[in-house]
């Protein structure tokens, strides 16, 4: 049996930054969804039964010009397979961390909270977690990222998109504060950020691969640097279950 | 478009997004005892948030004055080993201020 150390209060601790950042990007999505001629209520309903940012951008782009309904149904499908298959990624990974609360049952709901900065912030735990501590983690995030996209959808009519747009440095600025200081103490997470990054820029500007969208891209940046990081320096146990 | 059409694409989108999440977490249970899996799962956020870090950051906030000046404060407040709620929001405030100053000169 395995018993995870972590509590509900303490997972609320660690999502509060995580539901600030994504208060300022959902109010961003918030305004530009409204836009695009999509109704208050159903841009609020988008941002809480997706939890996502990237896919409910791609969505609304999709939905603010259907004229063949059957191919936009099957773009819809394709274009959110793709986006969001790093949370597959995040689900198996995030798999091998969990103590034994997590039943069958409880991960058919629980998976619905896999974002990248949830996900990020529960894997990255010294120990164990269990169902307590990843619902308390998730629990300011959804309050957060709907609450967001609510203020926003309403206050789209006045509210210039050049000022809101600013506010979307936030979800960077988490990103950074989550890599750096671990980038700076091991040399492995270096080489894996540095990978990482070298290849998200070659996809974007390298006009070969233009084609690939942002999703597909995030999938094949993860792969490529941590295989290749887990073959040239191979994390020894200290790093997985101890001092991370 | 018709109401109950955006309706029928939204249910696709939020069902869509549901099982690619839910079916590999329920359906991987086992814990994998590969050294070099193992190594992977420990690499990989840091992959997922560099990637997506870099170049977007530089485009999020729709002009590369601003996006720059949010990224140093990121990076010099991250250094300085400053709270994750502090690091954003002086983000967010070295990019208003660029942004107002751009607008005054």
């Amino acid at each position: 049996m395995q018993k995870s150390p972590y509590t509900y209060r303490e997972g609320l601790n660690d999502g509060l930054p995580i539901a600030l950042g994504y208060l300022f990007v959902s109010m961003s999505f918030g305004i530009a969804a409204v836009n695009y001629g999509i109704p208050v209520l159903h841009t609020i309903l988008i941002s809480l039964t997706n939890l996502t940012s990237a896919g409910q951008v791609a969505g609304v782009e999709i939905l603010k010009d259907v004229s063949v309904f059957a191919v936009s149904a099957m773009e819809m499908f394709l274009t959110q397979l793709v986006i969001n298959l790093r949370y597959s990624l995040m689900g198996i990974t995030l798999s091998q961390r969990l103590d034994d609360s997590f039943s069958t049952g409880k991960r058919f709901l629980l998976s619905y909270f896999i974002t990248d900065e949830i996900f990020c912030i529960a894997a990255a735990k010294q120990h164990f977690i269990g169902t307590r501590y990843f619902l308390g983690l998730a629990t300011l995030p959804l309050l957060g990222w709907t609450f967001g996209t609510s203020i926003g959808a309403l206050v789209a009519s006045w509210m210039p998109v050049s000022i809101s747009n600013l506010f979307g440095i936030a979800i960077y600025a988490m990103f950074i504060c989550l890599v750096l200081p671990v980038a700076q103490e091991r040399k492995g997470v270096r080489l894996c950020a540095l990978l990482a990054v070298i290849i998200s820029c070659v996809i974007r500007y390298v006009p070969l691969f233009s084609s690939i969208s942002s999703g597909f891209s995030i999938i094949i940046c993860a792969l490529i640097a941590s295989c290749v990081c887990a073959l040239l320096l191979p994390a020894d146990e200290a790093e997985e279950e101890g001092e991370r | 478009m018709k109401q109950s059409e955006l309706l029928i694409l939204m249910g696709i989108m939020s069902l869509t997004t549901y099982l690619v999440r839910m079916i590999p977490f329920v359906l991987f249970r086992h814990k994998i005892r590969s050294r070099f899996f193992r190594s992977v799962t420990y690499y990989m956020p840091y992959a997922i948030l560099s990637a997506m870090s870099i170049p977007g950051i530089f485009y999020c906030t729709g002009d590369p004055y601003t996006a720059t000046g949010g990224f140093l404060a990121a990076v010099l407040l991250t250094l300085k080993r400053c709270n994750i709620v502090i690091i954003a929001l002086g983000a967010c405030a070295a990019a208003v201020s660029i942004h107002v100053l751009l607008a005054l000169v």
